[in-house]
């Protein structure tokens, strides 16, 4: 039995979602593409200047046709994270602008010799059940700079990919690029190797490039992942359950958009919000309440039977500090129970601006307690406990027993030495090193270890001459080396 | 109600945040002949500063702000007409121009600068968000402003604050006015590094900032 957190009963699950309905169509919902406001129109919507009222029938049409389950496949085209129902899963947070120098402790802008650490360390890491296209690489031009991304992660990792696009035309071009792995674009539809990541603009809008992608990437067939942000007291309503009805509102009105470009394709019902912090102005991902708002929402979309997605175990500490490991490890589990099928945050800092290698490898501890916890307690012999007590007298015995031997490894996550669990002495010998510095010690030990993926060479050529052509359209001579 | 008593509400209607009371004061105030000038300087302006100070202290936080700025906009809405009409001006410190860098649109910092930055006697010309560097320089020269506030949310739209100072230069307008920057991923080594002429770590502070440049004792 997997564990579960539930913040809300059904009434209020019910209430959410009729309160959400009548902001469509009573409020209405901004869409500043010309395109989606005429197929919503088209659909029954009333739409005035660039206001959308939707009515609940159109949606609830929306509601029919979207696919309740999904797999992303890893670049061999096997099935390898499951999107739909309660299975959980864990990335890298992505599009963070700083990287965690690990010497300096500097934020400093980060460059693709990171981004390819980060990936190689995901990679290692069986943890991470995607990559994401973790950082920007600042030093390419911001034209090309989305696909650029993506084209780094293809090269170094085999998992799948949660993404997003800068521009329709640069989307086009990342869906081809995965089409190359995939065997083309039907192929790409059939058996999808990533999500991208898609935003609408609290409150109530979706921008002109926010609807053109969902309507893009549905007629590809390419999971849509929305991302509705209500920052709760300044870009949305200051409780938890009007932030969470803001997030029902922009995500149906988004899933309305996208199934009347194509019905069927996949959407994910996810999104990044957060409290408002009413001394210093910030949005804190680490926050309870935050993770409070997404464990909500995600019920609410289970219970339209969608897909679910959300930015938990992240910290807004600025290094990896007893902050960073309480806020990401406490909003990790809260992600797993609510039963989010991909959880995006791990290795972020500083309010999602900033990513960092060792805290990914921390981060990957208290994902495998998570997993652990939601993987719940099993029954595994015949009798509970009965048959064990066969002959053991009085006496803590039970190392001997065969059963032990056979189960410890099953019961029992065996963690990283990131995780101490030596005597006193044993911990002084090793060098009474901290959390952070085992980490770093860690994270050496996986990117010396790193073994790259074995992609078919024809494929990587027809990348590598696929993303040098753009990068010369960018004005750029020559990639860099990447490794 | 006695004058000291008068003024002591309208700076209690300022830290309750309270809109209608503000105004019925104000509306007060110059129906029992008292000094416009004397209402917003002895009455609502204390309360917004010291809204400011236990803001500062984070004994109170950004609503209460908010509601603060909210309140003196609509005291100052009933008193200004009044004044324009005896002739006696509000002393105006200084007029300044706010904008967030092309590509950001967040406001609430930016917003709440210019709230405090009015109350405390200076003329504000609020932009909004993601205003063109054309946009901010035209309105330095057509105000002939004293200050211009460029605010950035956002380490991508950052570059922006940088752009309006050179785009300043460029028109032949730097001189003529001081900038100032703020925004959470803006620093001193940023502001010192682009040329600003300062850097604003909030709304509290953007006020003694102003003064700075336009000559006054913070």
């Amino acid at each position: 039995m997997q564990p579960k957190l539930e913040l809300l009963d059904a009434e209020l699950v019910h209430r959410i979602l009729d309160e959400a309905h009548q902001l469509l169509s009573e409020h209405g919902v901004k869409v500043q593409s010309s395109e989606a406001r005429g197929l919503l129109a088209g659909a029954g919507a009333k739409v005035a200047d660039e206001v959308a009222r939707i009515p609940e029938a159109l949606v609830a049409a929306a509601l029919e046709t979207v696919p309740r389950r999904f797999s992303l496949h890893d670049r061999s085209g096997k099935p390898a994270v499951e999107y739909g129902g309660d299975a959980v899963h864990f990335d890298p947070g992505s599009s963070c602008v700083h990287v965690l120098d690990p010497e300096t402790l500097e934020h400093r802008p980060s460059t693709t010799p990171d981004l390819v650490r980060i990936v190689k360390i995901a990679e290692m890491l069986a943890q991470y059940d995607a990559q994401s296209t973790a950082v920007v690489c600042n030093e390419i031009p911001k034209e090309i700079g989305d696909l650029y991304r993506l084209y780094i992660v293809l090269l170094f990792s085999a998992k799948p990919i949660v993404t997003g696009a800068f521009s329709v035309k640069t989307l086009q071009a990342m869906i081809e690029m995965l089409a190359i792995f995939a065997g083309g674009r039907e192929a790409l539809a059939e058996k999808p190797q990533a999500v991208f990541d898609v935003c609408p603009s609290p409150p109530l809008i979706w921008s002109e490039f926010g609807a053109e992608n969902l309507l893009e990437l549905a007629r590809a067939r390419v999971p849509a992942e929305m991302v509705s942000m209500p920052l709760a007291g300044a870009a949305a309503p200051v409780t938890l359950l009007g932030s969470v009805v803001q997030h029902a509102a922009e995500s149906l009105s988004g899933i309305t958009i996208h199934q009347l470009a194509q019905p069927g394709a996949p959407i994910v019902w996810g999104g990044a919000p957060a409290i408002f912090d009413m001394r210093k102005g910030t949005t804190p991902m680490g926050a309870i309440e935050t993770a409070m708002i997404d464990a909500s929402y995600a019920q609410v979309g289970k219970s339209l039977g969608l897909p679910t997605h959300a930015y938990l175990g992240a910290s807004d500490a600025k290094i990896v500090d007893a902050q960073a490991g309480l806020e990401s490890g406490v909003s990790a589990v809260v992600g797993a129970l609510a039963g989010i099928n991909m959880i995006s945050g791990a290795g972020m800092l500083d309010f999602l601006a900033c990513q960092s290698p060792e805290k990914l490898v921390v981060d990957a501890e208290a994902i495998a307690m998570a997993k652990r916890l939601v993987a719940g307690v099993e029954v595994r012999t015949e009798t509970l406990a009965t048959e064990m007590f066969a002959g053991i007298d009085f006496k803590g015995d039970f190392l001997k027993q065969r059963i032990t031997k056979e189960l410890f490894a099953l019961e029992q996550h065996i963690p990283s030495k990131v995780i101490d669990r030596d005597s006193m002495r044993g911990w002084q010998q090793s060098g009474s090193l901290d959390t952070w510095s085992r980490a770093k010690e860690r994270t050496r030990q996986l990117l010396e270890s790193y073994e790259p993926p074995q992609h078919d060479p024809g494929k990587v050529a027809e990348l590598l001459a696929m993303v040098e052509r753009l990068a010369q359209g960018a004005g750029m001579d020559h990639l860099p080396e990447p490794a | 109600m006695q004058t000291e008593e008068l003024f002591r509400a309208m700076a209690q209607s300022i830290i309750d945040g309270d809109t209608d009371v503000a105004a019925e004061l104000a509306k007060r105030a110059i129906e029992t002949g008292v000094d416009p000038l004397d209402a917003i300087n002895e009455g609502f302006v204390r309360g917004i500063n010291r809204v400011g100070e236990e803001f500062s202290r984070e004994n109170m936080f950004l609503p209460e702000l908010v509601l603060a700025g909210e309140a003196m906009k609509a005291a100052i809405g009933v008193l200004e007409p009044e004044m324009a009409k005896e002739g006696t001006a509000r002393q105006i410190h200084g007029k300044v121009v706010l904008a967030a860098a092309p590509g950001d649109i967040h406001d609430i910092g930016k917003s709440l600068v210019g709230t405090m930055l009015s109350a405390s006697g200076f003329q504000v010309f609020d932009l909004g968000v993601d205003v063109p560097i054309s946009a901010v320089v035209e309105k330095v020269r057509e105000a002939d402003a004293d200050i211009v506030g460029v605010s950035a949310l956002l380490t991508t739209t950052m570059a922006g604050q940088q752009e309006v100072i050179e785009a300043l230069e460029a028109a032949g307008l730097r001189s003529k006015v001081k900038v100032m920057v703020g925004g959470a991923p803006v620093t001193p080594e940023w502001a010192e590094q682009i040329g600003a002429d300062a850097f604003g770590r909030d709304a509290v502070q953007a006020v003694t900032i102003a003064r700075q440049l336009v000559g006054l004792p913070g």
